[in-house]
């Protein structure tokens, strides 16, 4: 069956849509004082390096960097078998942090729900803000993002691609209809 | 009484017949063997497509009557027989009581007598108790229907008794059946020495156990002149020091099994506790000189081994398994696979379990002669059949033979001149 | 890659890519074991129980703490202490075991082959602790994870293993598991702790242990139990030890930069000397910590759902 294509959105998109969240971060948080981003594995991880480049452009500071990898905290070990472990690196502390919990996609919450169980396993942050580059809508819990790339309504039969270059750039975002 | 077979192919490997004949039994012998015998009032049977031998003899048959019935007994084990075309079995004396004295001869001869299918020789032990420390009584053994004596499922381990044995044995006239295995060697092996054990983590069973215990034998029956029968020969060195001792005149015979013939020890692998005996699976090359020893002569019995054992016996742990198969229904069908693959000829197949174990063990049968007993097998060699366990009709089950597709069957048993088995 | 095992019986059943993946697999779960709260709930509501028919604190505890930090509920049985497996046909300890309904069973049997049965019989998942003198696959998992972490490959490596040979389910497993990956083994011992066919392997086999030390990268010592060898393969510990026991001097024929390694536990002054044992090139407390790292992927793979084949 022939599925369709869509650019939501493109390079540049992107590239205002990271500037913006760095910014509204930076707002809410008034500064990069106890800022530390958490890039979900695989696609959040570029997004928040991405975010950590912005903040230093506007700020100069560059704020901590980890990246954690949920598979352990998964909950459908049984209906989807046993997926390939990535490692998690969050080589610092987190008591007390501002932690902004970066993903490419936010759809049912779960796997922010299991980033959050993953993350305060490893300490007790002052806060978890969730940063998300689309939001598709179809939450499963009562989760809510805190900065927003682009809102973009779905059906649950369609699928949404965030690229990345060889460098693990972003460079477009797909809506792919069946 | 009289039965005619008619339309058969006769084969007597004895008397190098191989025709187109009938045969006529008259109140359970022999009467007539010749073409085109018509006798209205007989009972007739068509043989046409069939082969018309002696009924076939195994010499080496575990009963397990008395002691042991939940493994099998004397009716289940005669009615296995007939089913696999064998009108005689010689039984090893491993019961309980063990058969070295004549009232375990007698129980096994009356009970055979009166409610088994088949012919049935006792086989006396050597040693009281198969102990191998002091001699049964050869001549009340004999007297009482003993064709034969074996400590079989384990040597007699002294040679000082062994060749007492033997030298006591030839006053009677009884062929001693040598279980050959150095158990010193042997160790608590479980399978055979080799790669296969090695990469398997099993305890290994040298072949040198059984070459060097077949070796002593041997030369004990050249020392002392007495019969001296080879129980399961598996290894190619026993082959080699049966065939050297016989070219010099040692009397000595020698069988081997099925199994040894047709399986090596790659079929221990996924630890399948119907591939445990003893002696163990061996070698490709060790099934090659079995094959070789059963073409020139060397072997001259194709024996089963039957050995019965209950479920709960085999489905254990590998080395907790005991060991033996049962071997009555497929020795038949194993052997012509023989013939098929050009080891032996169809003669010499039939020789192997018919005159070759008459002979060793000096039993009246074995070929087809008038004013003998009508021991006479029926047998389709080509008739295919799946080998279903369940419907096996000893009363264990243990055979690694499950789900093989076989080729030959006994169509038909008779002893004395009577039916015992039709398929 | 997909992980398509419902059992581990042993290294036989895998590829090399499966093997790398399962060491990939344990070098991110070992993250878990530096943190401060080492738990994470992955395997939350599976039960396991340990089956140990042969004792073995080491290797049960090492994989109760796997399984813990796993979050798993795990039961242990053990031979002594047990009515269940007392005087107990296999099969009916199985049957019992399986009403009890686990996800997985760890089990340690001094018979070759006993988890093939267990395995070929029951729903449960089967990993093999050590069967007999067969195959040990957790612990070459974790000698060959060691050995990719200190030398950053496995490929090429010269591996020399020595000792009882005959008897050794863990010299079984890392031979196959390193000619998998590409490692140039060597084996060693005297002869009468050299199985029957062993040159069937492949591998070169010496009797002399300077010749299989000589240039290699990895020198294994296995352990020498007298209540096995018995009276007959080795006339004496004392002997053993000077002529197989890895003392300094012999250990200087390997690559300077050469890891040693054992199993444990060790017996010092037998297979292997205190100024060995002690030193800088010994590698045998990474062996235990790499060890929970690799029991906790191995449960963590074969949990994976419906999908399994054997």
């Amino acid at each position: 069956m022939a599925t369709r294509e869509t650019i939501i959105l493109d390079q540049p998109a992107i590239t205002r849509a990271l500037t913006r969240i760095a910014h509204e971060i930076l707002e809410s948080n008034r500064g990069t004082e106890g800022v530390v981003l958490i890039g979900i594995r695989t696609g959040g991880d570029h997004l928040a390096l991405a975010l950590q480049q912005r903040i230093k452009d506007i700020e100069g500071v560059t704020v901590p960097l980890g990246i954690v990898d949920i598979t352990m905290y998964r909950d459908d070990l049984a209906s989807r078998g046993s997926l390939p472990v990535g490692k998690t690196e969050i080589p610092f502390a987190l008591d007390d942090k501002a932690l902004v919990l970066v993903d490419d996609v936010l759809y049912t919450g779960r796997t922010i729900r299991a980033a959050m169980d993953a993350v305060m396993d490893l300490g007790r942050p002052r806060t978890i803000q969730l940063a998300v580059l689309i939001d598709r809508g179809h939450r499963e819990l009562p989760i809510r993002p805190d900065y927003v790339g682009r809102n973009v309504p779905t059906a649950h039969n369609e699928q949404i691609v965030v690229a990345f270059d060889q460098a693990n750039h972003p460079v477009e975002v797909r809506l792919i209809k069946p | 009484m009289k039965t005619l077979i008619k339309n058969g192919r006769v084969l007597d490997p004895a008397h190098q017949i191989d025709a187109n004949l009938d045969v006529l039994a008259v109140d359970g012998k022999i009467a007539q063997i010749a073409a085109g015998i018509e006798l209205p009032d007989a009972e007739t049977i068509d043989a046409g497509g069939l082969l018309v031998v002696p009924g076939l003899i195994d010499i080496h048959v575990h009963l397990r009557d008395p002691g042991y019935e939940y493994k099998e007994d004397i009716v289940s084990g005669t009615r296995a027989a007939a089913a696999g075309g064998f009108a005689a079995v010689a039984c090893m004396p491993n019961t309980n009581p063990i058969n070295d004295n004549k009232a375990v001869t007698t129980y096994i001869r009356q009970k055979a007598a009166a409610e088994g299918q088949v012919r049935v020789y006792p086989v006396g032990s050597i040693t009281k108790g198969l102990k191998g420390e002091s001699l049964a009584e050869f001549g009340d053994l004999q007297a009482a229907g003993c064709v034969a004596v074996s400590d079989d499922g384990r040597p007699v381990t002294s040679g000082e008794i062994m060749r007492r044995a033997l030298e006591y044995a030839r006053s009677f006239q009884l062929p001693v059946i040598s279980h050959a295995e150095d158990l010193s060697l042997v160790g608590d092996g479980v399978m055979n020495e080799g790669f296969v054990a090695t990469q398997l983590g099993l305890r290994g069973i040298p072949w040198v156990a059984e070459d060097a215990a077949v070796a002593r034998d041997v030369l004990l029956a050249e020392f002392t002149g007495a019969r001296l029968h080879i129980a399961h020969v598996s290894t190619r060195g026993a082959v080699e020091i049966i065939r050297a001792a016989q070219r010099r005149g040692v009397p000595v015979t020698a069988e081997t099994a099925p199994h040894y013939f047709t399986l090596t020890d790659e079929a221990v692998r996924g630890y399948d506790t119907h591939a445990k005996m003893n002696p163990p699976l061996r070698g490709a090359a060790d099934v090659q000189a079995i094959r070789d020893g059963l073409a020139d002569g060397t072997l001259s019995v194709i024996a089963t081994d039957h050995a019965p054992h209950h479920v709960d016996e085999k489905n254990v742990e590998f080395n907790l398994a005991l060991n033996g198969i049962v071997g009555l229904e497929t020795a038949l069908p194993l052997t012509l696979r023989l013939v098929e693959e050009g080891v032996l000829t169809l003669t010499e197949a039939i020789a192997r379990l018919t005159i070759g174990p008459a002979r060793a063990l000096g039993l009246p049968g074995g070929t087809l002669e008038v004013g003998r007993a009508a021991d006479i097998t029926l047998v389709d060699p080509t008739c295919k059949w799946t080998l279903d366990p369940a419907r096996l009709l000893s009363r264990s089950k243990n055979t690694p033979f499950g789900g093989w597709q076989l080729k030959g069957a006994a169509a038909l048993t008779m002893v004395d001149g009577r039916v015992v088995y039709q398929r | 890659m997909v992980f398509r095992h419902k059992h581990i019986l042993g290294i036989e059943q895998f590829t090399r890519e499966e093997i790398h993946f399962i060491l990939d697999t344990a070098e991110s779960f070992k993250e878990i074991n530096s943190r401060q709260i080492k738990k994470v709930p992955t395997l939350r509501g599976k039960t396991i129980i340990n089956v140990f028919f042969e004792a073995s604190t080491r290797t049960r505890t090492s994989f109760e703490v796997a399984a813990k930090r796993l979050s798993a509920d795990t039961y242990n049985i053990s031979a002594s202490t047990s009515a269940l497996v007392k005087g107990e046909t296999l099969e009916d300890t199985a049957k019992n075991l399986e009403a009890m309904k686990p996800d997985i069973i760890v089990m340690r049997h001094n018979a070759s082959g006993a988890p093939h049965y267990l395995a070929d019989r029951c729903d449960f998942s089967v990993l093999n602790a050590g069967d007999g003198a067969h195959e040990h696959p957790s612990q070459a998992l974790l000698d060959l994870m060691t050995m990719r972490q200190h030398k950053g490959r496995i490929e090429g490596l010269k591996v020399a293993i020595i000792g009882d040979i005959t008897h050794s389910r863990v010299a079984r497993s890392n031979l196959l598991a390193l000619q998998k990956c590409g490692a140039e083994v060597r084996l060693c011992g005297p002869g009468t702790l050299l199985p029957t066919g062993v040159e069937q392997w492949g591998v070169p086999v010496f009797h002399r242990i300077e010749d299989a030390i000589d240039q290699a990268d990895v020198v294994m010592m296995l352990r020498i139990q007298q209540e096995r060898q018995g009276k007959t393969l080795l006339p004496s510990l004392r002997e053993y030890a000077m002529y197989y026991g890895l003392n300094r001097s012999k250990l200087s024929l390997a690559r300077e930069d050469a890891i040693v390694m054992h199993p444990g536990p060790m017996n010092r002054g037998v297979e292997i000397s205190s100024e060995v044992a002690d030193g800088p090139q010994n590698v045998i407390l990474e062996q235990v910590e790499n060890g929970v790292a690799v029991r906790m992927a191995l449960l963590y793979l074969v949990s994976g759902g419906e999908q399994l084949e054997v």
